[in-house]
C-alpha cells in the first residue's frame, strides 16, 4: 500500500506535467523557425513522393501566439484546479463539492413542488391530477418492478389495485408500508403436520373461497386450522392486517389458488420482503406515492383517461 | 489538377543553409470596391441572405415564433412543422444534402459558396462597405493608416468600429433570437435582464462577427477553414474556376492608349494591378490558380472595366476550364461538359435523397409510439381463466393541440384490452400508460411461449395519424 501513502508519486506525476508543459513551449520556440539547406529556397524542405516539395506557407505570426497562449492556460489551470499530484487548486474545487452544489440548486428549485403536496391529505392528493402525474412517474420508476406497471402485482408481489390489503389500505398506513418496507413471514407447517395434514388444511382453505374440495379433508382440515392457523389468519379465516396475514376467504391469493401451490406454501411457508424506502425517496416523495397507490384502488383515472 | 502549394522541386545539394520563419506578420490587405456583374451577384446574395437571417426571425406562426430552435424544451419549430429529438434523422439528411449541393457546385463551377454565400465573405462585404462609406476606397484607407494620429484619425476609426460593432451585436442578438423567443429576448435586452446564457451568446456571437469580419478576414480562408483546403478535390479539368488567359494577356505591360501594341509584342493586360488590387485573399490571379483564390470574381469585373476603357474586349481574366484553355474549346463546348458524369452522378444522389426526405416529410405522423412490455410481471391469471399481460404505452403527441387517441391490440384471436382504450395527450408532450392487455388461453388453445401482437394508436378524428408498433406476448 505504500504506493498510495508515499508522496513520491504526487511528485514524480507533477514534476512530469510540468516538464511537459516548459517541453511544449521549447519545441514550439525551436519549430517556429527552421534552417534549411540551399540559400533562398523558397519550400519547407519536406519531400513526398521522390519529388514533391512544400512551399513555405508562412501562418500568420498571431496564430503562433495562440500556441503560447495554451501554455499559459495550462499553467493558470494547474494552478487553480487539482491537477498536479495532490495539489488541491487555489479554488479549492472538486466533484463531489460540485455534486453536492448542483443537488443543492435541485433541492432548491423542486423543493417548493413536493413541500406544496406534502402538506395535503392523502385523499385530497388522490384527486389531484398534478399530484397523480408525479405519482405515477415516481411508481414506474421505483416500484413497477415488483408491482408491474399497472400496479397489479404478480406472484409473490401483492396487487395494488383491487383494495385487498395484507397490513391495511388507510392512507397513514399506505405511508407507512413504503416508508418502513414490510416482512411477510409465513413459517413452514410441512414438519409440524405431516403430509396428509398439510393436504387436509388446504383443501379446508381452498374451501373458505368456494373453490372445488374434498369434503371428508375439509372436516379435517377446519379442526387442525382451527387450532393453529387462527392465530395468524383468524378463526374465520379473513386474515390479520397488524401482522400482514392474509384473507384467505376472498378469492384474491398472493401465490396462488390451486391445490398444489396452497399445499406447497403451507408446508414450506413464505417469506414476502418490501424493503424500506425512507432513506431512497424521503417523506415528500412517499406521501405522493402513498396517493397515487391509494388511487389505484379509489377510482380515480390515471393521467389522460 | 495543378496544387499550387506542391511543385516539383529538384533535389538540393548541401550548400549554404539559410533560416527560414515559419510565422510571419501578416500583411493587411485593403481591398478596392469593385463594380460589375459578379459583384452584383454577389450583393444580391448578400440581400437575400441578410433578409432570411434578420428578418425570419421574426416572423410568427400560429401565436409562436415561426422558426425556432428550443433547445432546453428539445423540439424545433419551423413553421407548421415541429421537430422532436427522434426526427434528428431529418436534421442528418439537411446536412447530407448541404454536403452534396457542396459538392455539386464545385464540381461544376469551383468555390461557388465561398465566394458568394459564406457568412464570412457576406459579412466581409458589409464591413468593407461600411469601411469604404467611413474611410474611403482603398487608397484612402492606406493614407489613413500611414498617418500620424490626429483627431480626424481617431474619430474616423472609432467611427467604424461603433457602426461594425453595433451590427456585430445585432447580428449576435438575432442569432440567439432563433434559440430563445426573439421578442421576450428584446424586452429582456431593453431592461437589461438577460440570462447569463443568453448574454454570453450574444456577445460572443456579435464579438466572432466582428472578429471575423473586420479583422480576420482572408485569415479565416487561408488558415482556418477545412472546406477551403479540401474543395481542390473536388475539383478536375472541366470545373469552372477563375483564370487569366495568358496567352491573350501576354507579353503586359503599360502602353498609350492610342498605339497599335501588338505591332510592339505586348499582350492584352496593361499590367494595371487592379485584379491583385481589388483582392480581397491579396493574390495575383495572373500567377495561376492559387489555393487563396476563393472564387469571388472581383478580378473579373475589374479587369473588365480596364478592357472597356482600353477597348478591348472583356474577358481576358474570366470563368474558364483547364480543358477549355488547353485544348481551346468555344463556350458552348466548354458549358457542355458541365453535364459530365460527375456532376450527373452527384445530381442524381441528390434528386434522390432530397425526394426522399420530400416524401418522407410529407408522410411524416405527428404522433411517436413506443412500447415496452413489463419485465417483472411475465403474465399473471385473472378471473375467469384469462391470462395478463402488462405494457406500458409512451404515446408522444407532437402536434400542438391536445388529442384523443384511440387504442387497439390485435394479433390473437380475442385479444383486448383490460380498461380504456381511449387517452388523452396534452399539445406537444407525453404519456406513458399502463396497459393490460388479455388473452383467454385455453379457449384459445394457446400453449406456453410468446406470441407476436401488435398495437395500433389512432388519432381519433383523423384517421391519416395512426401509428403500430410490434411487441409480444406472453403465455405460461
Amino acid at each position: 500500500m505504500s504506493q498510495f501513502s508515499s508522496s513520491f508519486w504526487d511528485i514524480y506525476i507533477a514534476v512530469i506535467t510540468l516538464v511537459s508543459v516548459v517541453a511544449c513551449g521549447v519545441f514550439l520556440k525551436m519549430q517556429s523557425v527552421r534552417r534549411v539547406a540551399g540559400s533562398g529556397s523558397e519550400t519547407t524542405g519536406h519531400t513526398w513522393d521522390e519529388d514533391l516539395g512544400e512551399y513555405n506557407n508562412p501562418l500568420p505570426r498571431w496564430w503562433m501566439w495562440l500556441f503560447y497562449l495554451t501554455i499559459v492556460f495550462a499553467l493558470v489551470y494547474l494552478a487553480l484546479y487539482p491537477g498536479l499530484g495532490s495539489w488541491k487548486g487555489l479554488l479549492g474545487w472538486s466533484e463531489v463539492g460540485q455534486l453536492k452544489q448542483e443537488n443543492a440548486r435541485a433541492e432548491a428549485m423542486y423543493g417548493p413542488i413536493f413541500d406544496k403536496f406534502a402538506a395535503q391529505d392523502i385523499v385530497a392528493l388522490a384527486k389531484n391530477p398534478d399530484a397523480l402525474a408525479i405519482g405515477q412517474k415516481l411508481f414506474l420508476n421505483n416500484c413497477a418492478q415488483c408491482h408491474a406497471s399497472d400496479g397489479g402485482g404478480s406472484r409473490g408481489f401483492p396487487n395494488l389495485t383491487d383494495n385487498d390489503w395484507l397490513y391495511g389500505g388507510e392512507p397513514k398506513t399506505i405511508e407507512q408500508t413504503i416508508t418502513n418496507g414490510r416482512n411477510g413471514v409465513m413459517p413452514p407447517w410441512g414438519p409440524v403436520l405431516g403430509a396428509e395434514g398439510v393436504k387436509d388444511v388446504a383443501n379446508y382453505v381452498i374451501s373458505l373461497s368456494g373453490g372445488a374440495a374434498d369434503s371428508i379433508r375439509v372436516a379435517r382440515g377446519r379442526e387442525i386450522f382451527a387450532k393453529t392457523c387462527f392465530a395468524c389468519h383468524g378463526a374465520d379465516g379473513k386474515g390479520m392486517h397488524a401482522v400482514g396475514a392474509p384473507n384467505l376467504t376472498d378469492k384474491t391469493w398472493l401465490y396462488g389458488g390451486g391445490e398444489p401451490t396452497v399445499i406447497e406454501t403451507i408446508t414450506k411457508g413464505r417469506n414476502g420482503h418490501m424493503p424500506t424506502w425512507k432513506d431512497i425517496l424521503g417523506p415528500a416523495k412517499i406521501h405522493l406515492l402513498a396517493a397515487y397507490v391509494y388511487s389505484l384502488s379509489h377510482g380515480a383515472a390515471p393521467p389522460g383517461q | 489538377m495543378a496544387q499550387p502549394s506542391l511543385k516539383v522541386i529538384t533535389r538540393q545539394e548541401p550548400g549554404d543553409s539559410a533560416e527560414q520563419a515559419l510565422y510571419e506578420v501578416r500583411q493587411k490587405i485593403y481591398p478596392r470596391a469593385v463594380r460589375g456583374w459578379f459583384a452584383a451577384w454577389r450583393w444580391a446574395l448578400v440581400w437575400a441572405t441578410q433578409l432570411v437571417f434578420y428578418g425570419s426571425a421574426w416572423l410568427t406562426w400560429n401565436d409562436r415564433q415561426a422558426l425556432l430552435f428550443d433547445i432546453a424544451q428539445r423540439k424545433f419549430y419551423i413553421f407548421g412543422l415541429v421537430f422532436w429529438p427522434q426526427d434528428i434523422i431529418y436534421l442528418t439528411v439537411l446536412l447530407v444534402i448541404s454536403a452534396l449541393s457542396l459538392f455539386l457546385f464545385t464540381a461544376i463551377a469551383g468555390r461557388l459558396w465561398c465566394g458568394y454565400a459564406c457568412p464570412q465573405t457576406v459579412y466581409t462585404e458589409i464591413f468593407l462597405w461600411i469601411e469604404k462609406l467611413i474611410e474611403g476606397d482603398r487608397s484612402k484607407r492606406i493614407r489613413l493608416d500611414r498617418s500620424e494620429l490626429s483627431p480626424a484619425k481617431v474619430t474616423r476609426k472609432s467611427a467604424k468600429h461603433a457602426v461594425w460593432i453595433a451590427l456585430a451585436l445585432w447580428t449576435g442578438f438575432t442569432f440567439v433570437g432563433y434559440f430563445t423567443p426573439i421578442r421576450d429576448l428584446w424586452h429582456e435586452v431593453w431592461h437589461g435582464s438577460t440570462g447569463s446564457w443568453a448574454t454570453f451568446w450574444i456577445l460572443f456571437y456579435g464579438f466572432a462577427t466582428y472578429g471575423n469580419a473586420g479583422w480576420m478576414r482572408e485569415q479565416v480562408c487561408k488558415y482556418m477553414c477545412p472546406y477551403a483546403r479540401f474543395q481542390s478535390a473536388m475539383f478536375d479539368r472541366d470545373t469552372l474556376i477563375i483564370t487569366y488567359d495568358p496567352e491573350r494577356g501576354e507579353p503586359r505591360g503599360p502602353r498609350a492608349r492610342n498605339i497599335d501594341y501588338r505591332a510592339r509584342g505586348l499582350g492584352d493586360c496593361v499590367d494595371c494591378g487592379v485584379c491583385v488590387q481589388v483582392c480581397p485573399t491579396g493574390i495575383d490571379i495572373r500567377n495561376g490558380l492559387q489555393y487563396e483564390c476563393i472564387g469571388c470574381a472581383a478580378c473579373i469585373d475589374g479587369c473588365n472595366q480596364v478592357m472597356d476603357k482600353m477597348g478591348t474586349p472583356r474577358g481576358l481574366i474570366r470563368y474558364s476550364t483547364e480543358h477549355a484553355l488547353e485544348r481551346k474549346l468555344s463556350r458552348a463546348q466548354m458549358f457542355r461538359r458541365v453535364f459530365r458524369l460527375r456532376s450527373l452522378v452527384y445530381l442524381a444522389i441528390l434528386a434522390g435523397i432530397v425526394i426522399a426526405a420530400g416524401v418522407s416529410l410529407y408522410l411524416r405522423v405527428p404522433l411517436k409510439l413506443d412500447v415496452i412490455r413489463d419485465r417483472a410481471a411475465i403474465a399473471r391469471e385473472v378471473a375467469g381463466g384469462e391470462i395478463e399481460n402488462v405494457y406500458r404505452l409512451q404515446i408522444i403527441n407532437t402536434t400542438e393541440k391536445a388529442q384523443r387517441y384511440e387504442i387497439m391490440v390485435s394479433g390473437l384471436h380475442d385479444i383486448h384490452l383490460a380498461g380504456p382504450a381511449e387517452i388523452e395527450v396534452g399539445a406537444g408532450s407525453s404519456l406513458i400508460d399502463p396497459l393490460k392487455v388479455r388473452v383467454h388461453a385455453e379457449r384459445e388453445h394457446l400453449t406456453p411461449g410468446t406470441y407476436r401482437i401488435e398495437f395500433e394508436v389512432r388519432a381519433i378524428g383523423d384517421p391519416r395519424v395512426k401509428v403500430e408498433e410490434k411487441s409480444v406476448f406472453i403465455v405460461r
